[in-house]
């Protein structure tokens, strides 16, 4: 039986396996939405803007590894999820977005809310669509499901004139698709896993740095498998946080500009270095001349185009972080040359002195709140097992660095576009995926305002996320960074009108808190992770001088790091291990 | 160094913007960029000629590997090949300079294809220094207009880029 271009974009999704989109309706897109209006299957979420709804699909993405979907409108409604979907491209997030567009025959002729939704989103998506032929659809929309969650994934759009939602064909949804253009590598060279294996093997001063792409390709349980039977140190990134316990004693912590000392000192002292899908970001390296200078490097990453564009690679393993760790612990175990003990007992020693440098501990205080702090007492409170999520800025830095993660797909947050108001949105997409679990939304005064109209979704669909506002009235980060390199010359960081934020939350239908003594902390989070079906805006009224600290500063090497007043100082030009 | 990367894509509206989206977004060069439907109309072929040192132009490779249209490439100047250049100039012929314009694309085994009492329009092919050399040459008599493709390249042997 024929049906409608509608129908088919709905009944795709269905077939596809989708229980939740995020969206805002508008002219172009009122056929898809009237489709959606007639059946059940597929539940629809109304935010407050596009950008939200993207966040969203990005959040419960990241939570679930499923692809995460957004539908819009045409015009406003595209160039509103731009944010958004660069996002999720440079955190390789599968999502895909549904875009109305004008009706074919009005394309190019400039008609209301027309934009050209492929050209404007084309540098930012893993690959675009627009659907000209109604009998095309079901198998684009097929091939957009499989380029978004294959390979690196990544956001793809799909944008369908309005007359190609009205015209009617049969509907069947492919069962497969094969693109000749398309088929990513996911098994890794033999001979490279095993020359990378016997470099490991060899290694007096070796050091695991994993990333984003264990997390993306669900390899945490192998990482750790894989790290444990070495006995080696393992330090994560912003992304890769959670894809190896933080609380077990061989990880050194979060690497790079503001990762510990432990962990950048080993990056800059390492003989070998193993990369496990992770990119060599600049936050990450430092001044790439000054970066590992010892090592060699082996990378493994799915994404061919990554190997050596940062920083040049000795042993180049393109595949997948899950079937490549798999090839290399069945080498290891099989092999004669075990790790020199004597030399990794030595380099530990070393690792150990490093930490006992303590290079997060902050100055506390009975007046102020630090941020660090009430993180800590999230934390604690939660059992380490709520899922974070996360602005930018200084909370951000003082989450990742003090809620330990254990598990994957904990810690939610925008790394490598570094997208202020990404935090509530996500979060609802996370809560949305896990009802019962605790959704924690760390974040600041600065970020929450870009997206805080979200707060009117949260009421429609009684998402109970705890909101963690570090409110220091600055642009913490902006303030950081004027201090440090602009003489304190705080050019329009700080913010002189703020709202009454408990009185925002109660004028949005939630609980709201302020906190501003050190001692109503504990007591205040206990409180709101007892109200299980609320939303609990809490606004911690923290310390307006709170520094982040360790800090590679831009330019510097791993073994240039500033640390906090309270760390231990250390020689500079003391030997190697 | 001068790179022809020689490029299989889907002959698909929007496909050539994807390709010069990359190279505006990444910072790469492009020196000049042919683009054509093949024996095979849905793919079509591109060449494009780029300059760089050697890991930019890995990158470039990798990066144009990663664009879902693209189905193959190949960098032409890491085997033999051969490259070729079609351009079409329009030149002043007035007096002397009638048979020695005349003479020059003798030399050059170009074409005459048009004639006026005071113009020429010749068609040469080569590679790009061959028609850099007779633009020099050309000078002299007065040069009225320039179109040239950009270059073409195709690898030598029995081996071809196909799918």
């Amino acid at each position: 039986m024929e049906t409608t271009g509608a129908d088919i974009v709905i009944r795709s999704l269905h077939d596809e396996g989708v229980e939740h989109i995020f969206g805002y309706p508008g002219g172009a897109a009122l056929h898809i939405y009237d489709a959606l209006y007639a059946q059940e299957d597929v539940k629809h979420v109304l935010v407050r803007h596009e950008q939200g709804a993207v966040h969203a699909a990005d959040g419960y993405a990241r939570s679930t590894g499923k692809t995460g979907v957004a539908l819009v409108t045409s015009g406003p409604g595209v160039t509103n999820t731009i944010t958004g979907i660069a996002t999720a491209y440079m955190d390789s997030i599968p999502m895909v977005i549904i875009s109305g567009q004008v009706t074919s025959n009005l394309i190019g002729d400039d008609a209301f809310q027309e934009v050209d939704a492929v050209g404007i989103s084309r540098p930012c998506v893993k690959h675009n669509f627009l659907v000209k032929d109604v009998k095309d659809l079901a198998m684009t929309i097929k091939k957009a499901f499989y380029i978004a969650s294959t390979g690196r994934p990544g956001p793809v759009l799909v944008d369908i004139p309005k007359d190609v939602t009205a015209h009617r064909t049969e509907y069947t949804y492919p069962k497969t698709v094969s693109m000749r253009s398309y088929n990513p590598v996911v098994k890794g060279h033999s001979g490279q896993i095993k020359k990378a294996v016997e470099l490991l093997l060899s290694a007096k001063r070796p050091m695991i740095y994993a990333g984003g792409g264990v997390i993306i390709d669900n390899a945490s349980e192998l990482l750790t498998a894989f790290v444990r039977l070495l006995g080696y140190p393992c330090t994560n990134t912003l992304m890769g946080l959670g894809g190896y316990p933080a609380t077990d004693p061989l990880n050194v912590g979060m690497l790079g500009m503001h990762g510990t000392y432990e962990a950048n000192m080993g990056m800059h002292d390492c003989d070998v270095l193993l990369s496990v899908g992770a990119r060599f970001d600049d936050r990450v390296t430092g001044d790439v001349n000054k970066f590992c200078p010892h090592a060699k490097i082996i990378h493994i990453d799915i994404d061919p185009a990554q190997i050596s564009k940062n920083i040049p690679c000795d042993v180049p393993i393109v595949g997948s972080v899950s079937t490549v760790l798999t090839e290399m612990i069945e080498l290891i175990k099989a092999s004669k040359t075990k790790p020199d003990k004597g030399a990794i007992k030595q380099w530990w020693d070393q690792i150990d002195e490093w930490r006992s440098l303590n290079c997060l501990k902050y100055e506390t205080d009975d007046k102020l709140i630090k941020p660090q702090y009430v993180v800590e007492k999230l934390y604690e409170l939660t059992g380490g097992d709520a899922f974070v999520t996360s602005d930018v800025g200084q909370h951000q830095m003082f989450a990742a660095q003090f809620y330990k993660f254990d598990q994957p797909r904990r810690w939610i947050n925008s790394g490598g576009l570094g997208t202020m108001g990404f935090g509530l949105p996500a979060a609802m997409g996370v809560q949305l995926a896990h009802p019962d679990a605790t959704v924690a939304c760390v974040t600041g005064e600065g970020s929450i305002q870009m997206c805080i109209q979200e707060l009117s979704t949260c009421k429609q669909y009684d998402l109970p996320i705890k909101i963690v506002n570090l409110n220091n009235r600055y642009l913490g980060m902006v303030r950081q960074w004027q201090e440090f390199f602009y003489e304190s010359r705080y050019s329009h960081s700080y913010m002189d009108a703020l709202p009454d934020f408990m009185k925002l939350a109660e004028a949005y239908g939630h609980v709201g808190m302020r906190i501003e003594k050190p001692g109503d902390v504990e007591g205040a989070i206990k409180e709101a992770l007892k109200l299980k079906d609320r939303l609990v805006f809490m606004d911690f009224i923290t310390d307006q001088n709170a520094n982040v600290y360790p800090m590679i500063a831009a330019g510097k090497g791993h073994n240039e790091m500033e640390l906090g007043p309270c760390a231990a100082v250390v020689d500079p030009d003391r030997e190697l291990a | 160094m001068r790179h022809i990367i020689s490029i299989l894509i889907e002959n698909e509206a929007g496909a050539l913007s994807r390709v010069a989206g990359l190279f505006s977004a990444r910072g790469y060069n492009i020196e000049s960029l042919t683009v054509a439907p093949t024996d095979d109309p849905t793919l079509s072929r591109m060449t494009l000629v780029t300059r760089g040192s050697e890991a930019i132009i890995e990158q470039i490779t990798k990066q144009l590997n990663k664009l879902v249209d693209v189905v193959k490439l190949i960098d032409l100047t890491e085997g033999p090949h051969i490259e070729r250049e079609m351009m079409l100039i329009k030149v002043k012929a007035v007096g002397d300079s009638r048979d020695e314009v005349k003479r020059l694309v003798e030399i050059f085994r170009g074409r005459i294809i048009d004639v006026t009492d005071t113009s020429y329009i010749i068609e040469l092919t080569g590679d790009a220094k061959k028609l850099d050399a007779f633009i020099n040459a050309a000078r002299g008599a007065g040069i009225i207009e320039t179109v040239r493709s950009g270059v073409s390249g195709i690898g030598r042997g029995e081996k071809g880029l196909r799918i």
